[in-house]
């Protein structure tokens, strides 16, 4: 399990290389599959490097990642797209910054709370503003990305999200972390500056799912308020993540790829009681894996070396 | 002597709802003293050190930290001056080995150490407080005078000028009393002042320079240990009038 960094380096730069050869290879229908699983991949490994450490769990992740659609939808047409990126980077960690500075004061059940209803304000406000000032609830996605180029944007965004989560986790930041998740109080006595940390982290995990929802806008053609802050996109982050693991940055990526499979499959066969199904599969997970996938490979993996003498 | 006290706590007040926990309060501790904080149950002793260590903020009142004022500021900013504390129920980080407990005292305090040069800090603070080579070790794993010891290496490892004990000898057995009697004294040998919350008498007889008692959240008494602890209110207070 410990190999050198040079090896993990190569083993990781193959594995990137030849995902990103993927689009070459697969027909439409693997792609999109592809890029749903990209998708959850960046938001749920996003959501663990927040909500890792701190244990707060947030409802917010589709706040963030809508109004990155949003920003496509309105500036795509008008801007050039790596502006437009930056534009939506921009209204995602300011409104991560003023989340977190009003919010992060708020602890267990009344932060989930919060973080769900400011999507919800969130999804109400733009579908104010759209039928009273622009008068119309819909618009249409205006972009030249192809299929390729959007699988492509995630697969760097995928690469980004673990690398800032590995330099976090070999940084003082990520120490400060760890303190806060084990006694809050003993960190702000050993001089951590608490809420500055979690802003911090709230701020950068925002950051990704705000840009995913960008790079993810023109896989629709046609985007109103109820598809881009589709509230379900939050629990199913939050579902997979929790499935694979948050205590490790590799973690959330092992709930991504059953989960994604399995809403695929529910949602083509049973499309009627897509809901109660989903529902009953989280609580199956918290119920019989609480530490997840990898939590539960680790005390298997324990178990094989322990009983070698 | 002119220089200003290394801490003083003039008038410091904090109320419950009705209850006064800490009533005007006045407290100086010099530099590399030791100062014992003394007083029955409820006291509020406790409340004493978390109004200066920065935990709850006081009503009315100063805390001044070589002449500049720290009281209402928040904790992280009152460490980071040089203020370290140990809690009345022992605090070790569980998820971490000692040795990352350590650092966290190490690389957020007053040294912003990191790095390969805090992991030697770590050692040597470990083998201080009589932990030599227990840096891998798993804090679940630890005793609970091994608990402690690790608090202190942590409190330490902010470099303090003033810690704050909160009862850190108390549940020792005798042994134990002793080792923990002798590793307080030496921190004195490096110019750390402490204002120790304690109710081991032996300690605070062999320990203390000065003694503040306290009752009903008031200062009754302040003096030599063997002053105060002859004192009559003193002992009123502990033990009620017909004892006095």
């Amino acid at each position: 399990m410990t190999l050198p960094l040079p090896v993990k380096i190569v083993g990781a730069a193959v594995a990137v290389a030849m995902l990103a050869c993927v689009p070459l290879v697969a027909d439409g229908y693997r792609l999109s599959l592809a890029i749903g699983l990209l998708n959850y991949t960046v938001l749920a490994t996003a959501w663990a490097l927040f909500s890792g450490p701190t244990r707060y769990v947030s409802l917010a992740t589709v706040a963030f990642f809508g109004i990155g659609v949003y920003t496509v939808a309105v500036l795509g047409e008008v801007l050039a797209w790596p502006l437009v990126l930056l534009i939506a980077l921009g209204i995602g960690v300011v409104l991560a910054l003023i989340i977190g500075l009003s919010t992060l004061r708020l602890s267990g059940v009344y932060f989930v709370i919060f973080t769900f209803g400011l999507a919800e304000l969130v999804r109400q406000l733009v579908t104010w503003f759209e039928v009273n000032k622009t008068r119309t609830l819909g618009r249409y996605v205006f972009v030249d990305i192809t299929t390729d180029q959007i699988y492509w944007q995630l697969l760097a965004l995928a690469v980004m999200v673990f690398a800032a989560g590995l330099l976090i986790r070999r940084s003082r930041l990520g120490l400060a972390l760890r303190v806060i998740g084990d006694d809050e109080t003993v960190a702000r006595h050993v001089g951590i500056n608490v809420t500055a940390a979690k802003v911090a982290l709230f701020m950068l995990s925002a950051a990704f799912m705000t840009l995913c929802g960008a790079v993810m806008a023109p896989r629709w053609s046609y985007i109103d308020p109820a598809i881009a802050f589709n509230p379900v996109t939050s629990f199913q982050v939050l579902i997979m993540a929790l499935l694979g693991g948050v205590h490790r940055l590799y973690g959330p990526v092992l709930g991504v790829v059953p989960l994604t499979l399995l809403f695929e499959f529910l949602l083509a066969n049973f499309p009627n009681h897509f809901s109660i199904l989903i529902g009953i599969a989280f609580m199956l997970i918290v119920y019989a894996i609480p530490n997840g996938i990898a939590g539960l490979a680790e005390k298997l993996w324990a178990r094989v070396k322990g009983a070698r003498p | 002597m002119n220089a200003p006290p290394l801490l003083a706590v003039q008038g410091l007040t904090r109320r419950f709802g009705g209850l006064v926990a800490v009533d005007g309060l006045d407290l100086t501790v010099f530099k590399g003293e030791i100062i014992g904080l003394l007083g029955p149950n409820g006291s509020g002793k406790t409340t004493a050190l978390n109004l200066i260590s920065g935990a709850l903020k006081p009503d009315a009142g100063t805390v001044a930290l070589r002449g500049d004022f720290i009281q209402g500021l928040a904790p992280f900013r009152i460490a980071r001056r040089g203020v370290a504390r140990t809690f009345q129920l022992v605090r070790v980080l569980g998820s971490m080995t000692c040795r990352e407990n350590v650092l966290a005292g190490l690389a957020f305090g007053t040294r912003n150490d990191w790095g390969v040069r805090a992991d030697a800090n770590a050692d040597d603070l470990l083998q201080r407080v009589g932990l030599v080579g227990r840096g891998g070790v798993m804090t679940a794993e630890l005793t609970y005078i091994d608990q402690k010891r690790l608090e202190l290496a942590r409190a330490l490892a902010l470099r303090p000028d003033l810690l704050l004990l909160d009862e850190w000898l108390a549940g020792l057995n005798p042994t134990e009393l002793l080792q923990g009697i002798e590793l307080v004294r030496s921190l004195r040998g490096d110019g750390i002042a402490i204002l120790m919350v304690e109710h081991v008498m032996d300690a605070i007889r062999s320990l203390c320079d000065r003694c503040v008692v306290m009752n009903a959240g008031r200062r009754i008494a302040e003096g030599t240990p063997s002053a105060v602890l002859a004192d009559p209110e003193v002992i009123r207070a502990y033990l009620g009038d017909e004892d006095a």
